[in-house]
Parts: structure tokens; sequence; C-alpha cells
């Protein structure tokens, strides 16, 4: 076995013998490049999932090839499962590109950053970024990425003009929101818009839910690390998938949910068939780009609790941008970072690409002409009434969450037996990673 | 004899290939087998024996996959069985526009899983999609193809039906057209009818083609899921998982060598199916 | 006497048999016409309106393309999603058609000749270490690719990210359905062309070169249709061993019009359009040698 294993790294070893001989024709460029960088061109090549290419993040590109002489070749890959795959087997297999973007969060923990991204800890440019993100992206203690884009949250979208019409004001607590939810049937609309042909959407309630787990058991992301805390046995988490059992029994989703896929959730709520969509604010401005005039008609609350008291945002912190420690062109990737989370990189993003959320850099205040919903947002943010989701506290998060959402939220599985599978699912990922205090 | 044999048809003949496939193919599975024992994050790896086996069996949806695999290996190749050969049959018969038919009915198989997948999962919508559309019309209230879970593979199924048939129908008209005129001719001396002939000609006498199809769609059917991952990603729930597509979702999740486990006991549940089948396939044809 | 009233009622009776024949003919023309349109309708439902559905939209506007209905744009942008479809991402769908179309090119080539070699000797030789070789290419139907192991030995013999590498993997992996139709139709030539080469003092160079590569040309013709399409239509395989934005082929370019801004299904449509050319054309050539090849590679399936 030893014998295989030697020559696993023998093969391995080839390879980076072979890398290296194919960086020797790259060194020359580079050679070439340093004795004249002003006029010289560097090409970058980066990696980014199909939801990172915005208008905005094009053209920061596009200002890095004109200001730093710097040109970006992009290389889409598809998002989801099959996109973290890709990732894995490049990284595996020493073909990374120079640049790459990622989640942040416990995903992030899965590609084994120490050795393969380079420590950004110390880089000047990395001051300015909130501790709330780089906690997200350290691994022992070193910090490895930069933002991509704004944070955002995960609640409940809703459509304003609706609310209005139907006389209905923002819910406090659950109860309220099912209130409203019943008020919104008997008009005849549809109270909740479930999205589970595009599966990961159905997980949106139950991950939501998070700041009021936290805010009831503060401990339960480290419990939960260590193998300790579960979702079955937390009644403050199993509240996430009783929640989504409810909305199912109650009847409130659209009959088609199962089908429905996102971008047809996205029409349904602008056009206001559609009421309430839990959901990311990432879809604000899709949701701007193909119905503009409907845009000011969407807020968006946090997923309530069951006491008015406890009431606040879960936040998604922004993908990363990652540096490939292989790279032939380390200075021309950290110049490339620099600019992009720099005040010009910015203004650039923002004039392309408006904030879903605040920004997770020092200075950058939420534009005057953000959407209604990002606006709606801020003053949880400001006062602290915010939590970052699970899969930022935590390395340990089932793949199969999207799968038993569609199934608790379809009313094939109760809520129970669906924690009771999830809990089931994520110790894979826990023995996976070598957790102490999991089998 | 052995002599001509061996200087006639030397295994030189077979190096170039024997290299490529080696080289490219059984290595890396070989090497992935050994991986199915281990713990396995691509960079590092750890012995643990059966263990991936153990975990394997206990996934939630793995019984549902199993059902499914066979269900919808079976299901395909049945009905590209039966329709191909109704078509084939059809299609070698007096009509005029043969050749025209003959390449409608050809023309999906050339498209690629993925655009036919999305095609059809726009098309399958229950609300806006016009296949439902069109049910309404006469007077029909179609069901929802890829939501309901009792009926979301069988919609994939026929979708496979619609893209796959058209091979079958091809090798089912070669063989027919292989079967020498003059069986038709004595058969028609001794004045049978048309559906007399398909019995008795016909039917028997494509026999190799007819173990060609099912060969070919038993076995792609049980090793595929690339359009049931098109047009239902495994769900609503894991009701339209297949052995496949929870290997792959392993692999997805960085269970490299849980997924390699998954592999090897794809691979031996297929021959376990496929072997016997082909076995009994071949001995029928003796006894013809 | 009697000899000619046999032949005058013979005559009589075959008359009237043609009668009866010519009224049941056409009775089987009237029959025939209405299958022949029945079916014909049958096909256009069953075929022709996917494809129209697709055409159709693919001429629409994002928005009412995201309809997915099969109803008359009502403004046409043909040159404009055709246009933006090509120009996304740099022209990436062109660089798609170039890559998929060598790949799928030089990976016929080679399957051509190293698959329909080893048949040949699979298929003569009857023994035991030709029937473990059998079942060995029998393996390569049943078992997906390992991926990572595969491509730690395209780097090891650094061919990863070439076009060598892409094109050797491809042959192999269709190296086992390329063989077995070759042996299949082996099997119907005869052993004889084989001994009457020898005796004339061929060598089996000569013999396979000579005659036998010509005598498969039909099952060729099969085998170039059905693995082009594969080859050309395959994803996964060209994501995982030939990446790189330069290394693009064509079923990756679907992923430029689904993502952030949800899909475009008009430029999707348009680009499924496109990509589906190549194959449609390589079929219009191929389409009456299929069968051909089959008839005979079908018959000891």
């Amino acid at each position: 076995m030893n014998k295989f294993k030697s020559k696993i790294v023998k093969v391995l070893a080839t390879s980076v013998v072979l890398s290296t001989l194919l960086a020797g024709c790259g060194g020359q460029d580079k050679a070439s490049s340093g004795s004249n960088s002003k006029n010289e061109q560097v090409t970058l090549t980066m990696l980014i999932g199909d939801t990172i290419n915005t208008p905005g993040f094009q053209e920061v590109v596009k200002n890095i090839e004109q200001d730093l002489n710097i040109k970006t070749e992009i290389e889409i890959r598809p998002g989801g499962p099959e996109g973290e795959n890709i990732v894995k087997t490049r990284l595996a297999t020493g073909d990374m590109a120079d640049l790459s973007v990622f989640n942040s969060g416990s995903l992030l923990k899965t590609l084994n950053p120490e050795q393969n991204f380079v420590d950004l800890t110390n880089e000047p440019f990395m001051k300015n970024i909130f501790d709330t993100f780089k906690e997200t992206v350290t691994d022992n203690g070193k910090v490895f990425g930069a933002p991509v884009s704004s944070s955002q949250v995960g609640g409940w979208l809703y459509n304003k003009r609706v609310y209005e019409e139907l006389g209905l004001s923002v819910p406090k607590t659950w109860d309220e929101l099912m209130a409203n939810n019943a008020k919104i049937k008997a008009a005849g609309k549809t109270a909740v818009i479930g999205s589970y042909n595009t599966n990961w959407t159905a997980q949106l309630i139950i991950l939501a839910d998070y700041y009021n787990v936290h805010a009831q058991e503060p401990n339960f992301a480290k419990d939960y690390t260590a193998g300790k805390a579960k979702y079955a046995k937390t009644p403050a988490a199993l509240r996430g998938f009783e929640k989504l059992e409810d909305i199912n029994k109650k009847g409130y989703m659209n009959k088609d949910f199962n089908t429905t896929t996102y971008d047809q959730a996205m029409k349904l709520l602008a056009d206001g068939d559609g009421v309430h969509y839990p959901m990311l604010t990432q879809v604000l401005p899709v949701i701007a780009d193909k119905y503009p005039d409907k845009i000011n008609d969407i807020g968006v609350f946090p997923q309530p609790s069951d006491s008015a008291d406890v009431n606040g945002f879960t936040v998604w912190l922004p993908n990363t941008i990652l540096i490939n420690k292989k790279t032939e062109k380390l200075e021309a990737a950290k110049k490339w970072v620099e600019y992009y989370v720099s005040e010009k990189g910015i203004a650039a993003y923002s004039s392309k690409s408006k904030a879903i959320g605040p920004n997770v850099i020092n200075g950058i205040k939420v534009a005057d002409d953000a959407y209604p919903a990002v606006k709606e947002m801020m003053p949880y943010f400001d006062s602290g009434n915010v939590a970052p989701a699970l899969e930022f506290l935590t390395p340990v998060k089932g793949a199969n969450l999207p799968q038993i959402s569609t199934e608790v939220g379809g009313g094939i599985t109760k809520a129970l037996k669906g924690a009771q599978m999830y809990d089931k699912d994520v110790e894979k990922q826990a023995v996976q990673l070598g957790l102490p205090g999991w089998k | 004899m052995s002599n001509v044999n061996k200087h006639m048809y030397s295994y030189f003949f077979i190096i170039p290939a024997a290299i490529i496939y080696t080289v490219f193919f059984l290595a890396p599975t070989v090497m992935s087998f050994f991986f199915s024992l281990t713990r396995w994050t691509l960079i590092d790896w750890e012995f643990i024996g059966l263990e991936n086996f153990k975990q394997f069996f206990s996934e939630p949806s793995l019984m549902i996959g199993f059902k499914n695999t066979l269900f919808y290996a079976f299901s395909t190749m049945s009905l590209k069985v039966i329709i191909g050969l109704l078509l084939a049959v059809f299609l070698c018969s007096k009509i005029r526009n043969k050749n025209l038919l003959r390449s409608v009915v050809f023309f999906p198989a050339l498209l690629s899983t993925i655009a036919v997948g999305v095609v059809f999962n726009a098309m399958m919508n229950p609300t806006i999609g016009i296949i439902n559309k069109g049910l309404a019309l006469i007077g029909i209230t179609g069901p929802d193809w890829l939501g309901d879970a009792n009926i979301a593979l069988f919609s994939v199924v026929l979708v496979d039906v619609w893209k796959g048939v058209g091979i079958a129908t091809v090798i089912f008209i070669a063989g027919i057209m292989a079967i020498p005129a003059e069986y038709y001719e004595a058969h028609k001396i001794d004045g049978g009818n048309s559906f007399q002939e398909f019995l008795h000609i016909t039917l028997p006498l494509s026999r190799p083609a007819l173990n060609t199809v099912i060969i070919l769609a038993l076995i792609g059917g049980m090793r595929t899921f690339d359009l049931v991952w098109a047009m239902t990603g495994g769900g609503p729930g894991f009701s339209t998982d297949l052995l496949a597509s929870i290997i792959y979702k392993q692999y997805a999740g960085g269970f490299y060598g849980l997924a390699t486990a998954g592999n090897v006991l794809l691979f031996l549940f297929v021959g376990l199916i496929a072997f016997p089948i082909f076995k009994l396939l071949n001995r029928k044809e003796v006894d013809l | 006497m009697s000899i000619e009233i046999k032949q005058e009622r013979t005559a009589m009776l075959q008359s009237y048999d043609r009668e009866i024949q010519s009224s049941v003919k056409k009775k089987k023309d009237l029959k025939l016409l209405s299958i022949e349109s029945f079916s014909i309708l049958v096909a256009l439902v069953l075929f022709g309106i996917p494809f129209y559905f697709v055409i159709i939209n693919s001429f629409k506007d994002v928005t009412e393309a995201a309809n997915m209905s099969l109803a008359w744009p009502s403004s046409f942008h043909i040159l404009e999603n055709y246009k933006q479809v090509v120009t996304a991402n740099n022209g990436m769908v062109l660089r798609a058609f170039f890559n998929s179309t060598l790949i799928t090119l030089l990976s016929i080539i080679t399957m051509i000749l190293v698959c329909s070699m080893a048949a040949f000797v699979l298929q003569r030789r009857q023994g035991r270490g030709s029937k473990f070789l059998n079942s060995m290419v029998l393996v390569g139907l049943m078992i997906p690719p390992a991926i990572v192991p595969t491509i730690w030995v395209l780097q090891s013999i650094g061919l990863f990210k070439t076009l060598p590498g892409i094109v050797l993997l491809e042959s192999a992996l269709h190296f086992s359905f390329a063989c077995m139709l070759y042996k299949a139709f082996m099997a119907t030539i005869p052993r004889e062309i084989d001994e009457a080469a020898l005796m004339d003092g061929c060598s089996s160079f000569k013999l396979y070169f000579k005659i036998i590569l010509p005598l498969l040309k039909p099952v060729t013709s099969t085998i170039i249709v059905l693995s082009s399409i594969n080859i050309y239509n395959d994803f996964e395989n060209m994501l995982y061993f030939f990446p790189g934005a330069e290394n693009a082929t064509v079923q990756l370019t679907l992923y430029n019009f689904k993502g952030m801004f949800g899909t475009s299904w008009n430029l999707l449509f348009a680009d499924v359009l496109l990509i589906s050319i190549p194959p449609l054309i390589l079929f219009i050539f191929f389409n009456k040698k299929i069968v051909a090849g089959m008839t005979a590679g079908a018959v000891k399936g």
C-alpha cells in the first residue's frame, strides 16, 4: 500500500516537474514583462462561476486592463455541485487558473486553502475589509480571499404593491406571517413562491432561520461543528424544518412549486402573482434587469421568529477571489485583487451593477440609488440585528440539504424526519474533513 | 489452421488499441478502484477498508436509486425495442416519404443531451409548457410531468425514448433489410397475411438486431444519468435519483472515495444484470 | 377440346382475379395513403413541434421567450439574437465550433484505424486470449471513466489540456462501442477471403489494409455518424480533461446563457440550434449509409 502511495507521489511529482518545465516557457514571458513592466501586457487566467459574471464584474475587468495593463482571460464554469467539482478537480491536478472565485465559508474549507491559495493576511489592501468577511475566508489563522461583491441577506422578498393593496404590514412573528399568507391566499394569489425545480432555492427557509437559531442558542454553531448539537435535537434549529413543513401543509405555495424554476419565481414575484419569495437578495439585479419597472415594488423582511423580540437578518457573505498558490504571475495577481477592492474598482463595479446588500469594505456606503429592498435591510445592519448564515460559521454542511428541503417542503417527508436525515447527511462531510468529535 | 491463425491474425494489430485503451481507460479505472477503499480528498488519502461501501449503503436514496435504475433501464429498453421495431417495420414497408420519415425519427439522436433536457424541461412545465397547453386543447388536464414525484421518472423515460428510439429504429431497419427477400416471397405464396409475416419472419429473423438493441439500451440505461440530471436533478426530493446520479452527487460533494466505491457497486450491478441477459440472448440465437 | 375449355376458364379466372386484385389494390392504396398521412402527422407533432418550438423562441426577445410558448413572436430579433450568441464571451461559440469539430474529426480517424484493426484480430482469433480481451472491451461499455486518475495519467505523460490528449482519450472512451460494431460486421466477411489472400501470398498487413478495411466501409460510416455525434456532444469529458478558456467546446457554450441573469431562453435556444448544425450536416451526408453499415453489423449483434 505504501508502495502505491509512493507511486502516486511519483506520478504527482512527474506532473509537478512537467508543470515546472512548462513554467519555464511561461517564465521567459515573465522575465521580459518584469524588465519592461509598463508596456508589456500580462495576461491572467481566471475561473469563475456563472453567477459572478455580472456587468459590474466585467466593468472592473475592463478597467483593470486599461489601468494596469493586465488582461484577464475568464473561464466560466457552471455553478452548484458541478462547479465545486471542477474547482476541486483542477486544484487536485495542479491546473488551477491564476485567479478564481469560490464560496467563502464552509465550502472554502473543503478546498484546503492553505495548500492551494496565496496567503493574503498581510497585504495592505486587506486592511479595509471587514473582519466578519475575513473570518469566513480564514483557515489556520491565515486570510485567503478578498470579497467579489457586496454581502446579501436571505429572507422573505415580498411584493410591496400587493401588500399595500391588501392592507398588509410587515410581519414580526411567524404567526403574523402565516396570517398574512392566509389573507393573500384568500385574495387568490400565491402566498409563497416555491421554485423547487432549482432545488437549492428550497433550502432558504431553513437557512434564513439561522438568525433566530443563533438568538436562542448562541453556541449552536460551535456545538454543531463539534458534533454535539443536532438539528433534530435542538428545538430552535428544528423550527426551520417545521416552518418549511408548515407552508406546505397550509397549501400556501404555487401549485406547480416542484417544477417552477428560479427564473419563473422572479417573474411571479415581480408581477405580483406571487407575493412572498424566501430567497437571497441576489435576485434583485436580475429582477431589475428583466422587469425594470417592477424593482421598486420589491422589498425584503427577515424570516420571523416566534417572538417579536427576536427579529433580524441572516447574512450571506460574498464569494471570494482567491489567488492560486502555483501562479507564475503573483505580482500581477495581487495587483489585480488590490485594484478590485480599491475605491476605483468598487466604483467601476457599482457603475454597472448595484449592491445586493451592504459592502464588506470599510468606508463604502450603500449608494443613494440602491434598490429599495437594500435600503430596507440597512436598519437591521445599523442596529446589529444580523447574524451570518450557518455555513459561514461551521465547515459542516451536508450535500443533500437541497433534496431534503424539497422533500420536507413538498410534503413527502415530515420535518423531524427531514432534520434527522440531514443530521445523518452532514456526518459524511465532517468525517471527510477529519473534524474532532465525529466518528 | 491455428498456424494460419497466428500468422494472419497477429496480435500486433491489437497493440495500438490496447495501448490507448489501457493507458487512458483501464489503468485509471484500476487506480480508482483502489481508492474505493480509502477516504480520499484528492490531495491525501487514508485506507479505511470497506467503510465506504458501508457508508454508501446508508445513503438515504440508495434503495430508491436501485429501484429507479432498474425501472429506468428496463422501461427505456422495452419502449425502445417495441417502438423501434414497429417503426422499423413501418419504415421498411411500401410507404412513400420513407427516407424523410427515417431522417425525422433519427434526428433527435443528433442533439446533445443537455440541449434536449433544457428544451423538454421548458415544454413539460405544467402551467405554461406547450405539452399541457396542447393537451388542454383536447380537454385533457396534463399532469405535472416533472414535479409529481410519482411520474417524474417516467416523464424522463419518455424523453429518453424520444431521443434514443431513432438509433434503435435504424438498427432494426438494418436487421430487417438483411432478411433475404426469398423468405417474404415464400411466405406470400403460402398466403400469409402481413401480421403473420411479421410474427413468423420479421421478428425471428431480426433477432440479432433485437439483441444489439437490448444490450445497448440496457447497459446505456443503467449507467446514464445525464438526462435525469438535466431535467430533474434527481428530484423532486430523491424521487428520480439513479445509481449513477447518487454516485455523481458523492463525487460533487467531494467524497471521492465514496464515489468510487459507488462506481464499483454500479459496475457489479450492471454486470450482474447485463451478463446473464447477454448469455441468454446469445444462447437463444444458437437455438434458432 | 377439354383443354381449350380449361384454357378459357383459366383466362377468365385470371382476368377475374386481376379485377379483384386491382380493387384490393385501390383499397390498399387508400389505406396506405391514410396511414402515410397519419404517420406524417404524428411525426410532425412528436418531432416537428419541439423543433419549431426551439426555432421560434430563438427569434423572440428575452421576456417573450421566457413565456416558452409556441406563439408567433410579436417582434423578430433574429439577427440580434444570433449575433449576440456568436459574439458572447469573446466569440466563444466560434472557438468552440473549431475545437469540437477538430477533436471529433481526429478522434474518429484514430478510432477507425485502431478499432478496426483490433476488431479484425479479435473477431478472427478464437481462443482463450481473445475471449479475455473481448470481456475487457465489454467492461468499457459498463464503467464510466475515473476522472482524477485519468487526469493524473494525462499529466504524467504531458498530454493534459492538449489536443492529442483529448483525442486519444475520446478514442479510448468510445473504443468499446466501435469495436463491438466492427466485430459484428467482420463476422459477415467470409474467412475464405482471408485464406484466398493468404494463398496469393498476401501479408497480413496487405490483407488488412487492401482487403478488409475497404470491405468495412459500410460499418465505418455507421461508426463515423454515431461516434462523432457522441464525441461532439460530449460535455463532461471535455469539461474535465480539456479545460481552459481557449479550449472551449460547444456544449459548454450553453452555460453562457444560463446564470446570474436567469436563463436567456432566446439565446439558449439560438445556441442549441447553432451547435446542432454540424451533426446535422454530417447526418445528411451519411444518412443512407448508416443503415447499410448496420445491416450487416447488426446481423450478428
